[in-house]
């Protein structure tokens, strides 16, 4: 029996085909009884602070692959803008990709305008993208900056929210980081002042979260400065062997040795250049 | 197992202002009130929020659900009526600014979990309230939502009177905050209070130990 189908109109929105086929292959695999490669996540300790002259950033760089670490020295304080950066927890093929699609935009739109961009701006993109996506791209930031209109210091949320505070810690040593930051902050701390507690945070988030860990990265953004300081601590050196652990040369006593050589001859020899200019 | 996976619930979970939010109207404006806890699962993100957010000069709406969904709503219906209000060349109408946010609730009421509460004032009408729960549209003396509404139901109904001055409508949103946020575990923080009327839109924040004391305090 022939049913009459409308042609349905085109609807706007994000298109979740993909998301629709991922979940199809990854019950196919599963009924293989593998895994799929788990997204390698940058289990975090990332917080910002505002203080009498800009922003500090701090970061700790451990990436970790389920329960292994993968990368022991990452970089989690992203380049937005020459006046911007951002730092990322969560997916960190995600928050690697976002920041550097609204870093690409924000310089075309600085371009336009002519002018520096400003942190509002940045963030503006970040969190429209975030919505659109609706909170499968697993991207939690810290965005921090020194425009025309002063420092400035958000936090924005994988779904789509945004908060615009003086003191921000996200990841999941947020809380250790936030237990610092609730006790010592002040406002118009002087810079060193701000780079000891910004360390301090993410020291007791690397120290009292497994999924951070390694160094502490930090970023101060001045008017007109940015000090980059990758690492600023080395909180966690790997250690120095103490003793020589190589058998010595003899410990196994040989009972008999036979030397077979083997005979090779060259057939065909060539040569490939690459055009290396 | 004492190695737990990587990440707590709440770094996944969605961003709620689990909320308490108020608006009133009386005559000659209106007073609007919200609590400023923001939280994701068990974790306050945001302890300073400011869920009144300025749809334009003389109309806010007080967000509560959904904060990525509340926020985006706001912020698309502020630019809207930045346009409609260029566009016939005056203030727009509260009741304007409550469609278009109707509009957007209503439209993707499915995919979206916010509510916004819309209040103002306007020369036609003065001061209005409108709440836009699921996507309808319907003014009220009064309007109460968030999570924090369920336990101060009774309280507003058995305390709002026909006529009551500004000042004592900003009373009547300071108790009903604070008793809300007594009782609710995702309403707390600071107490932000929003008084609109013919000549000026004043914003105050009330901090925790300013907030009234009751029984069991």
């Amino acid at each position: 029996m022939a049913t009459l189908s409308v042609c349905r109109p085109p609807v706007g929105g994000f298109s979740f085909e993909n998301c629709k086929r991922n979940a199809v292959l990854e019950n196919e695999v599963s009924k293989l009884g593998c895994n799929l490669p788990a997204a390698r996540k940058t289990g975090t300790t990332i917080c910002g602070v505002v203080f009498k002259d800009g922003i500090v950033l701090g970061a700790d760089t451990r990436a970790t692959e389920g329960m292994v670490v993968a990368d022991k020295n990452c970089s989690k304080i992203h380049y937005i803008s020459p006046n911007i950066y951002c730092c990322g927890a969560g997916t960190a093929a995600d928050t690697e990709m976002t920041t550097q699609i609204i870093s690409s935009n924000l310089e075309l739109h600085s371009l336009s305008t002519g002018r520096l961009p400003r942190v509002a701006t940045a963030n503006r993109m970040l969190k429209q993208m975030l919505f659109r996506y609706q909170g499968y791209i697993g991207a939690a930031l810290v965005l921090g900056g020194v425009d025309c209109m002063g420092p400035h210091l958000y936090s924005i949320y994988p779904h789509g929210s945004t908060d615009k505070l003086p003191y921000v810690t996200m990841g999941s040593g947020s809380l250790a980081a936030m237990a610092v930051f609730e006790d010592r902050y002040k406002p118009d701390m002087e810079e060193e002042e701000a780079k000891q507690l910004v360390r301090d945070a993410i020291a007791a988030g690397i120290f009292n979260d497994l999924g951070s860990g390694s160094n502490v990265d930090l970023c101060v953004i001045m008017k007109g400065k940015v000090d980059y300081l990758r690492p600023h601590d080395e909180a966690n050196k790997k250690g120095v062997r103490t003793g020589e652990y190589k058998y010595k040369r003899g410990t196994t006593g040989v009972l008999s040795k036979t030397v077979t050589p083997l005979d090779l001859d060259v057939v065909e020899e060539t040569v490939q250049t690459m055009d290396t200019s | 197992n004492m190695l737990e996976e990587s990440g707590p619930e709440w770094l996944s979970e969605e961003v709620k202002t689990g909320t308490t939010i108020i608006a009133i109207e009386y005559n000659g404006g209106v007073v609007l009130g919200s609590d400023s806890r923001v939280s994701a699962g068990a974790s306050v993100v945001n302890r300073v929020m400011n869920k009144l957010s300025p749809l334009h000069d003389k109309i806010y709406c007080a967000l509560s659900g959904s904060a990525a969904d509340a926020q985006t709503i706001a912020e698309i219906v502020n630019y809207q009526l930045d346009v409609h209000s260029a566009e016939i060349g005056e203030d727009p109408q509260v009741r304007s600014a409550a469609t278009l946010v109707k509009n957007i609730s209503y439209k993707y009421k499915e995919e979206l979990s916010a509510h916004l509460i819309v209040a103002g004032w306007d020369r036609r009408e003065g001061g209005q309230v409108f709440a836009t729960l699921n996507g309808l549209l319907t003014r009220q003396p009064f309007a109460v939502g968030g999570s924090g509404s369920s336990y101060v139901y009774g309280f507003v109904d058995a305390e709002y009177r026909k006529g009551m001055t500004k000042e004592e409508c900003q009373k009547f949103v300071v108790n009903t905050l604070t008793l809300a946020m007594s009782r609710d575990g995702s309403s707390g923080g600071v107490a932000y209070i929003v008084s609109i009327d013919e000549h000026s839109t004043e914003e105050k924040v009330i901090l925790g130990n300013k907030l009234p004391t009751f029984y069991d305090q």
